[in-house]
Formats: structure tokens, C-alpha cells, sequence
């Protein structure tokens, strides 16, 4: 699938919400199915800045796509990474550089995260997006 | 019900904020150790300052100039009266807390040599350390941490074995911002003064619990924040004995701090004035004087007795969740209560509460090494005022619960 198809399918699990209580149950289901980053992965260097709980990104190629993988100490959070990992991880890296992330209003996140947590998915998108570059470069 | 001399419910309304929703929810304001609400008896203050004598102060020969000088002048003075400081010239107007301490820090430089020591406290906020390791590196002086124990209280043994002769300034929070711990800072000024060492107080989150009498504490310098005591934010004041005041040079240059000038020297005011370059927070000194008339006409004795029993009926609640640990019980303490529930992260726990209307402070509270000392990442705060009531506890009791039962 495309980045845009799943992020649409996204979009529709999320469509299926009323309030805030099941869009943040359900944010929580998917932090807690989110597989885990390796353990040596977990270092300073993967930390993303700018976030209240401590996120963890590693990226790797296989073949000519970027895989990605995440963890966090707060469940909330790491719902939030795992989103994100869904929509970019195994695509090619150009795509990746290509793909707006208009979906992340769509499903009611950035209006419902507090400041400081918007500016925590602001970086984490940045994080991967600078993967990305890096990966590119390093294909061509 | 809690017993109270005060009629909760009629200060609820001088201040509008209680007044309005957050998603869609009555707020319920818990955040008050990082700043307190104004109430409207403030707010009109303000709005008169600027509606009727907004102006210059202290140089001006108009009548609008006269009124806003004769008004931060008296503001001065119920500074003054309020704290029980000796002379007007003692209190110095600041931006703040901080403010203050750099201030000292700052002038500290022309006293201190290589070899002398400085004392700070295990529970200070960053703003009572980092200004001290930069006083300690541009004067070579050496930084001492008095340590605290399990319960959050300073271990006072080690602090009398920490000072001796080379002993020349102690820092310390009268209460502390994380924990809520009320620090014995009558036992430390003594003990400092007894080796010849002056000392800081930070009060900042002592001020809206606690008169502090400064003339007894014999203390050397106090400062505080108007918006933690119903007052404006951008506005404090800096108590300094008026020996030390002279002994410290000005912080910084400008109008206003000097008496004459000339492109081969310059002399500086007097006291207070000498600290105070620029046009200062004018509007805001006049609030701070304003929201410490509120809060005396309310009673100091009558807001410790409330929120004493506030908090001991919030921490019986609290303990009752499940896994819920409180960090900071030290018998000495304001309101403040800082606790994380096994197995949650405390931010996790403030975003779903805020969902519910409950505005609560998660994360470190500026005191990294607090938390390094539990090893933990930071800790929920719920910091109460005189305006809260008990329905609000149970609303916070009734919001953690919820979202602990998501989060586990």
C-alpha cells in the first residue's frame, strides 16, 4: 500500500470514534501493540528531542525501503509513534520526503494533544522525514 | 465537609477563570504552585492603571506621572508591611523569582574567591542552581549540595557538617516546588549566620501559604513572584539587608539606577533604586500590591488552616488508588502533592485528565535532580489554593482513577 492508502484507511478506523475517551483507548491498544524497538537501539543518539516522555526512533533499509522502529515510555505517545510507523515504515525513502501528513489533523490528534505534546509529534514527524533524507542520499 | 472560616464558595467568584469550561468541563484548576489565578479585585487594578494614570514613574512632573509614581511607591510599602522588612529601600522590584536570585548571584562575583563554598539545597528548582555553578565558574568556588532523604525533608546533620569558615553563601527554598516540603530555614539562617555565610531564601512557593517575617528570620535575602500570590506574572521582589544591598554592585546599567552621569563616571542611586535600571513593571509592581491586599484581607491564617485540610483530605483520597505513590511526605508541608501510579507514565496521566477539565502539572517541575534522586521520570503535581474546594478533589480523585484504568 501507499503511504496515502494506508493513511486513509487510518483516517476510516478512526471515523468510527464519537468522542475522545475511544480515539485515546484506541491510541493506547495500538501504543501497546507497537513492536518494540531492539534493546540496543534504545539510545541517546535515537532519542527525539522536544518531547515530554522519552520517544525512540531506529531506521533501517531493506532492499530500497526504510523500515522504522519505535518505542516510549508513555503509552499515549507511543500510540502516537505507532501511528506514524504505520503510515511511513516500508516505503521507499523519496515517498516518505514526498508525503504530507494532512491525515494527523484529519483523525482529531493535533487539536486534542496539548502544546508541548503537538510540538513532541511536530519532532517526531521531523525525525522520520530526516531518516528519510539520509537514507536517500545514501541509495543514490 | 472541611471546616473553614472561609466562604469557598463567595471567593470562587472574584476570580472570572473558575468560571469558564475546558473541554467542555468546569475547570478545575490544580496547577497553582506554577502560577495562581487573578482575581477580579486585581484585574480591575490593573485595567485602572491603564485606563487613568498609565505613565512614567519617578521622573515626570505631570500628574499622571505623580499618581502612577505615588502608587508603585505604596505598592512598595505593602511589600514592605507585608514581609515585616525593616525599610522601603530594602525591597527591590524584580521580573520575578529568578530574577532576584540572578541578581544576587550576579553580584556575588565581586566578593567570592577560589576556595570558598556555596550551599545549596538537594531540592531546589533550576533557577536556585544553575545561577550559582555559573557564579561557581566564573569565581572558582565550589558548589556543596546539602542532601535530603526518602520523605523529602534536607538531611539538617549533613548541612551543619557542610558549613565551615569557607562557607560564604546558602541557598535554599523555603518550600519546595516538587515536593511541597516546608524546609526549616530558621535552623539553616542561624546556622549560616554562625560561620559568617549570608543567605538566599527562595520563597517563591512559600508566598501564597506563608507570611513570612523576614525582620525575624534575620534572613539576608528573600525573593518572591507576584503570580504565585493572585498577583500579575513578570513582577517579584528582592529582599536584601541594606548592608548587603550596598555591599553588591548594580546588576545592571541604565536610566533610573544612576545618579549622575557623565562620559568619564558614574555614580549610582540609592537604595532600592540602584537595582531597578529601566522603566520597570510599573502596572504590575502597583497589581503586586493590589493581589497582597486580597489575599491579607482573606487571611493568611485562615488560608494555611483551609489548605492544610484540603490537601490532608486530597492525600487520604489519593492514597486510596490503586499503586498511587506520593512523592514529598514530609511532616512540614504547603499544598502540594506529587505522586505517579505504578506502571503509568505521569504525562500519559496528565493528558487524559486534562481531557476532563483537570489541569494538573507532569514532568520533571524544573527540579531534574528531585527526580533523579527517586529515578523516576517526573511525577503528576496537583498544588491546591484557598479557592479549591473538596468537590474539586474528588474530581481529580475520580479523574486519575479513570485514567488509570485506561493506561493499566
Amino acid at each position: 500500500m501507499t503511504i496515502k492508502e494506508i493513511q486513509e484507511e487510518i483516517i476510516d478506523e478512526f471515523s468510527m470514534f464519537d468522542d475522545w475517551m475511544q480515539r485515546y483507548e484506541y491510541m493506547i491498544e495500538l501504543g501497546k501493540s507497537l513492536p518494540l524497538i531492539a534493546e540496543q537501539y534504545k539510545t541517546d543518539d535515537n532519542l527525539i528531542k522536544g518531547c515530554q516522555s522519552k520517544v525512540w526512533v531506529h531506521a533501517e533499509l531493506d532492499g530500497d525501503k526504510l523500515l522504522f522502529t519505535a518505542d516510549s515510555d508513555a503509552i499515549i505517545t507511543k500510540g502516537i509513534i505507532a501511528i506514524l510507523v504505520r503510515a511511513f515504515s516500508n516505503q521507499k525513502p523519496q515517498d516518505i520526503i514526498d508525503a504530507d501528513v494532512e491525515f494527523i489533523d484529519e483523525i482529531g490528534l493535533k487539536e486534542h494533544l496539548s502544546p508541548t505534546r503537538a510540538n513532541g509529534l511536530v519532532s517526531m514527524i521531523k525525525q522520520l522525514k530526516l531518516y528519510a533524507v539520509a537514507y536517500q542520499t545514501q541509495l543514490k | 465537609m472541611i471546616e473553614t472560616t472561609l466562604d469557598i464558595q463567595a471567593i470562587r467568584k472574584d476570580f472570572p477563570i473558575l468560571q469558564r469550561e475546558v473541554n467542555g468541563k468546569p475547570l478545575v484548576y490544580l496547577d497553582n504552585a506554577a502560577t495562581s489565578q487573578t482575581p477580579q479585585q486585581v484585574i480591575d487594578v490593573i485595567v485602572d492603571y491603564y485606563k487613568r494614570y498609565n505613565a512614567n514613574i519617578h521622573r515626570g512632573v505631570h500628574t499622571l506621572s505623580q499618581e502612577a509614581t505615588d502608587a508603585y511607591e505604596a505598592a512598595r510599602q505593602k511589600i514592605q508591611k507585608h514581609f515585616n522588612i525593616a525599610h522601603s529601600r530594602e525591597v527591590i522590584f524584580t521580573s520575578g523569582t529568578t530574577h532576584g536570585i540572578n541578581l544576587v548571584a550576579s553580584g556575588s562575583t565581586s566578593f567570592l574567591k577560589e576556595g570558598d563554598e556555596i550551599l545549596v539545597s538537594a531540592m531546589e528548582h533550576h533557577s536556585n542552581i544553575v545561577p550559582w555553578q555559573m557564579l561557581c565558574g566564573r569565581t572558582g568556588a565550589t558548589l556543596k549540595v546539602v542532601p535530603m532523604n526518602l520523605e523529602g525533608e534536607l538531611v539538617m546533620e549533613e548541612y551543619h557538617n557542610l558549613l565551615s569558615d569557607k562557607t560564604k553563601l546558602v541557598f535554599c527554598n523555603h518550600v519546595s516546588n516538587a515536593l511541597g516540603t516546608i524546609n526549616p530555614i530558621e535552623e539553616i539562617i542561624e546556622a549560616a549566620h554562625k560561620v559568617g555565610a549570608a543567605v538566599l531564601i527562595d520563597g517563591a512557593q512559600a508566598a501564597a501559604h506563608i507570611k513570612a517575617d523576614l525582620q525575624a528570620l534575620d534572613v539576608d535575602f528573600y525573593t518572591v513572584s507576584a503570580h504565585k500570590m493572585c498577583g500579575p506574572t513578570g513582577v517579584g521582589m528582592l529582599y536584601g539587608k541594606e548592608e548587603w544591598l550596598k555591599k553588591l554592585p548594580p546588576y545592571q546599567g541604565g536610566g533610573e539606577m544612576i545618579a549622575e552621569v557623565t562620559f568619564e563616571k558614574t555614580t549610582y542611586a540609592d537604595l532600592p533604586h540602584k537595582f531597578e535600571a529601566g522603566t520597570p513593571n510599573i502596572c504590575g509592581g502597583i497589581a503586586f500590591g493590589a493581589a497582597l491586599d486580597y489575599m491579607n484581607s482573606i487571611s493568611f491564617d485562615a488560608i494555611a488552616q483551609y489548605e492544610d485540610e484540603l490537601v490532608r483530605y486530597a492525600t487520604e483520597q489519593l492514597l486510596a488508588i490503586d499503586g498511587l505513590k506520593i512523592y514529598g511526605t514530609a511532616t512540614h508541608k504547603t499544598s502540594v502533592i506529587s505522586f505517579n501510579i505504578e506502571g503509568v507514565h505521569p504525562y500519559d496521566i496528565g493528558t487524559i485528565v486534562d481531557k476532563l477539565g483537570i489541569a494538573v502539572r507532569t514532568g520533571h517541575h524544573c527540579a531534574q535532580p528531585i527526580m533523579d534522586f527517586y529515578q523516576i521520570p517526573g511525577t503528576v503535581r496537583a498544588s491546591f489554593s484557598f479557592y479549591n474546594t473538596k468537590e474539586e478533589v474528588d474530581k481529580l480523585v475520580e479523574g486519575v482513577t479513570r485514567a488509570r484504568n485506561m493506561l493499566l
